[in-house]
This record gives C-alpha cells, sequence and structure tokens, in this order.
C-alpha cells in the first residue's frame, strides 16, 4: 500500500509563502479550471488556496521563536471528510492515498469541510465545488514530465527544501526516514485521523543542546518533543 | 459554525412536519382503541396536506444550501456511510408516505392504520438520520452527543403536536384539548433535555488546542498571521461573527419563546380558554425553535477556528 505525503520540516520553513503562490499557479491552470480569486487587489481579497502559511509567536517576549506553519490537506489515512460525503464525491484513491474531491459529483454541500478539523477543504465561490489539495495529482503522475520534476508544485517551489513528498508506506523513503530520525508528528492526533502529512518539530540550537550559547530558548520549557509514529508511520 | 438558514428551516420545518404526522397516528391509534373519538375525515386530510407542505418547504430550504443543487439527486448514493445521504433517501420516502396517508383518508380507505406503521418508522428515522448528520462528527463536541439526536426528536414532535392542537382547535373538533396536553408533555420533556445539552456544553473542555493543532507543546502559542488578509472560505463558514452577548441573548429567547410561553398557552388552554392560545403558542413555539436551531450552530465551535485567528 501506497500512501503519499508530505513532510514539513518547522526548522527549515521561513515563512516565504513560495508553495502558496506555485501551488496556485499550477492548480488555477490545469484542466479542473481556475480557482477563484476575487478582488485580489481590492479592499477585501478573498479566494480559493489549497495552501496556507501560516506564523505563530512561541514563548514570552523576548524569550519568543517564530514557527511559521504551512498547513494544506494532510491526506489523512483515515480521513473522516470522505464517508459524510454524500455523493461519493470525496474519496482517498487505494492506489496511493491521496484525498481527492471529484468536482463534476460534488454538490457542494459543504459537509466534508464541516467535517474536517484541520479546515483545509474551501468551497470555491465560483465553481461552487469543494476543493483541496490535490498533491499535484496531475502533475506527480504525468510521464510525459522528467521524473524529477514529478513532484507537487509546493515542493518544488520551496526554496529551504523544507518540503518532502514521498511514500509513508515505503519505510526507505525520505519521508520516512525524516519521520523516524528527526521525530515526525502528526497535527491534532486527538482525533485518530491518522493524518498521512507529517511535521519535523523544531530543535533546540545545536550550540545550545551541547551547554553552549544561548541560555534563554523558549523550547527549553517546551516538554518533550513529540513522539514518532511506531515502526511504521 | 455561521448558522445556515437553509439548514435551520430545513430542520425546524421538517421537525414540525414529522410532529404533525405523529399527532395524527397518535389520535387515530387513540380513536381505534376506542380512547377518543374519531375526529373524522377533514382533520387528517388537512393535517397530512400541511404535514407534507412543510417537510416540502424544508427539502426546498434544503436545497438552498447547496451549490449545485440540480446534482442533488447524486446524493443519494452513500448511504453505506454518510447520514446526510441516508437523509436524502429517507426524507422523500417519508413525505410520500404522508401523502399516501392523507390520500387514503380522503378516500376513506380502511387501510390508514397500515400506511401509519411504516410512516411512523420512516419518521423516526428520519430524526434519527438528521440528528446524526450533527451528533456523528466526534470534534464538533457540541454536537457529539446523544442529546442531538433525543432534542431534535423531540422538540420537533413538540412543534408538530402543538400545530396539530392548533389545527383542531381551528377545527372545533374536539381533540384540541388532548393534542394540546400531548404537546404540553413533549414541550416538557424536550425542555429538560435541551437545558441538560446546555449544562453538558457549558463543560465542555476543547481536546483540541492551538498546541495539539499545531504540534508545539509551549504553553504560550499565539497565532500572529493566519496566512492572508482578507477573508476566506475558512473565515466565513465556521463563525458566526457575534459576540457571546448576542448568543446569550438568543439562548434565553429560545427558552422563553421555544418551551416556556408555549407551555404556558397550552396550560392555560387545558383550564380552558379560547382557540386562539394553541395557535399563539404553535406560531410562538416555532419561532423559538428557530432560534433555537440558530443556537445549536452557532454554539459549535469547530477545531479549524484554532487556525484562523489573527490576520497579521
Amino acid at each position: 500500500m501506497t500512501q503519499l505525503a508530505l513532510v514539513i520540516d518547522l526548522n527549515v520553513c521561513v515563512g516565504c509563502h513560495a508553495c502558496v503562490t506555485s501551488c496556485k499557479e499550477w492548480n488555477t491552470s490545469g484542466e479542473a479550471g481556475f480557482m477563484a480569486d476575487d478582488n485580489p487587489y481590492g479592499r477585501d481579497p478573498t479566494g480559493t488556496f489549497f495552501n496556507r502559511v501560516q506564523t505563530f509567536e512561541v514563548g514570552e517576549f523576548p524569550d519568543t521563536q517564530t514557527v511559521h506553519f504551512p498547513k494544506s490537506c494532510l491526506h489523512c489515512e483515515d480521513p473522516p471528510c470522505v464517508p459524510v460525503c454524500p455523493t461519493g464525491a470525496s474519496y482517498k484513491r487505494p492506489e496511493d492515498g491521496i484525498v481527492l474531491v471529484d468536482y463534476d459529483k460534488c454538490i457542494g454541500c459543504k459537509y466534508c469541510a464541516w467535517a474536517c478539523p484541520y479546515g483545509v477543504r474551501e468551497l470555491d465561490e465560483h465553481q461552487k465545488v469543494m476543493k483541496k489539495c490535490t498533491l499535484c495529482v496531475d502533475r506527480i503522475t504525468d510521464q510525459s514530465l522528467p521524473e524529477a520534476e514529478r513532484k507537487p508544485a509546493c515542493v518544488l517551489a520551496c526554496p529551504t527544501n523544507a518540503r518532502l513528498y514521498g511514500d509513508i508506506h515505503d519505510e526507505e523513503s525520505i519521508v520516512s526516514k525524516a519521520i523516524r530520525e528527526a521525530a515526525g508528528y502528526q497535527l491534532m492526533p486527538e482525533w485518530g485521523t491518522k493524518p498521512a502529512n507529517h511535521y519535523l518539530p523544531r530543535r533546540a540550537p545545536a550550540l545550545q543542546t551541547a551547554g553552549v550559547g544561548a541560555t534563554a530558548n523558549p523550547l527549553d520549557i517546551d516538554g518533550p518533543m513529540p513522539q514518532a509514529t511506531e515502526g511504521r508511520p | 459554525m455561521n448558522p445556515a438558514f437553509s439548514v435551520v428551516f430545513l430542520t425546524t420545518l421538517i421537525g414540525a412536519g414529522q410532529g404533525l404526522f405523529l399527532a395524527m397516528v397518535g389520535v387515530e391509534a387513540a380513536a381505534a382503541a376506542h380512547w377518543l373519538d374519531a375526529p373524522g375525515t377533514a382533520f387528517y386530510v388537512t393535517g397530512s396536506v400541511l404535514s407534507v407542505l412543510l417537510l416540502g418547504c424544508g427539502l426546498l430550504a434544503s436545497f438552498f444550501h447547496l451549490g449545485h443543487p440540480e446534482r442533488a439527486w447524486r446524493a443519494i448514493a452513500m448511504w453505506r456511510t454518510s447520514w446526510l445521504s441516508r437523509e436524502v433517501i429517507v426524507l422523500p420516502a417519508f413525505i410520500a408516505a404522508v401523502a399516501l396517508y392523507g390520500l387514503l383518508h380522503l378516500l376513506d380507505h380502511d387501510a390508514t392504520l397500515a400506511v401509519a406503521g411504516p410512516g411512523v418508522l420512516l419518521c423516526l428515522l428520519l430524526f434519527w438520520c438528521t440528528g446524526m448528520i450533527y451528533a456523528c462528527i466526534k470534534f464538533l463536541q457540541e454536537w457529539a452527543t446523544p442529546l442531538t439526536l433525543v432534542n431534535f426528536t423531540l422538540l420537533g414532535s413538540a412543534s408538530g403536536l402543538m400545530l396539530a392542537a392548533a389545527l383542531s382547535a381551528l377545527r372545533g373538533d374536539g381533540h384540541a384539548e388532548v393534542l394540546a396536553g400531548w404537546a404540553l408533555g413533549l414541550t416538557f420533556a424536550g425542555f429538560f433535555t435541551r437545558v441538560a445539552a446546555l449544562l453538558r456544553n457549558d463543560r465542555l473542555r476543547p481536546k483540541s488546542t492551538l498546541q495539539s493543532a499545531i504540534g508545539v507543546n509551549h504553553p504560550r502559542v499565539v497565532q500572529k498571521s493566519q496566512g492572508f488578509t482578507g477573508g476566506s472560505f475558512n473565515t466565513r463558514e465556521f463563525f458566526h461573527g457575534r459576540g457571546p452577548g448576542t448568543l446569550r441573548a438568543v439562548k434565553w429567547l429560545f427558552l422563553v419563546a421555544g418551551f416556556i410561553l408555549p407551555a404556558l398557552l397550552a396550560a392555560s388552554y387545558l383550564d380552558g380558554g379560547s382557540n386562539w392560545k394553541p395557535v399563539a403558542a404553535t406560531l410562538i413555539q416555532f419561532a423559538g425553535l428557530v432560534a433555537e436551531r440558530w443556537f445549536f450552530f452557532a454554539q459549535a465551535n469547530h477545531p479549524q477556528n484554532l487556525y484562523y485567528q489573527a490576520v497579521s
């Protein structure tokens, strides 16, 4: 069983939004039609995005860390959005584990978005169907592209290589190794959705862990690092 | 959540239509057991027409919730997994049962109780499906309780029985007091289970936190940017945009208009009173239950809101 996924290294993400714009560029130009983008330069811009980069501040000033946090569909292994869909438009591909929406079957009832705790599904205000990250399914399966380019647009765009892409069920893949070696974790594990996408936690700077360098690092009181998942991620 | 009036009216209107059907079957069963006088054909025919109208208006309202109403027929496909799909199947089946029930009464056919049995089953199944659509989403903790099913059933039934009492009072067929008594009982029961749900929800602790949302254990995490300056589906769909004062006001409004006032009116009608009392009780209660359903949606706190707290 293949489960394609992204692994995002929070140590490396600089919050540049290149993944956001490249995602929008690729996916608004595809066969599925454009993604809503209203008043882009107006007072109240709004539109559909598959990917967002958010910024969080951890700690109390002056001992703070800025965490840039990219968020897109996590392609859960037990996706709560799929069984609730009344038409079967939302589905999880058995061959590679990608969660997709069939835009021709979607009736725009928004129930799947209610059933997603992560808020990664966005209704397109023009096509009136639910949209979400496809892991660039039209790109990663395109045999006419050189193999090195058969990756999601966001992964190719990331200037710091914060986004890894691969099969988390293949223990030798780059993503499985990253999850294993850097304690990759899942978002909101409390709901049992088993997200395929993982995040690599912030590490204390090497100098600090060696006992020299800055001591006022907020990660000191970060508690234990999130545990890596057992065996296969 | 941001309450959608299409769904608010869908659930309140079909609830009243279902309750009205249960009231008619209750009267017919009681008449068959000689506990009551038979109210006459017109009661059942008018009631069935009214019930079908309420259910039909509910169904119509639901279409306004869809981005692609012309594809609504597709929603019957996934009945194996989706409560919404099951509701989409059961609702038209129940409308057909009510219509057949009214037709048989119109024709003075004697198989009406034989249709009423499956009709009641479909009616209860519809309450179950509608309730489960909300109760099955486990991270909407305000909804994920059996009380959601109980409340949908009791509140819908109470409003339908009150409507039946009003109908009977206007017709003057002598059953209005019995029906008002039943409606009073259900309104009481619904009041207790709804207040139980309110108390339960007041004590809820959100399982998801900003810490679990982004996977950072530090006790102080603050969002500095949600990643965009304007609004999006995520900022519009999942929050009602009103302050806690509005929510409190709507809560008291629905407790008074949905339960206390109609109960007082029904009780005073039992003491002997004019026929406008059950009519007023029906109208006030329905308005109250619309407020109740608005509150039901508005109170549900979606964990996705953790990710959308600061523009920049």
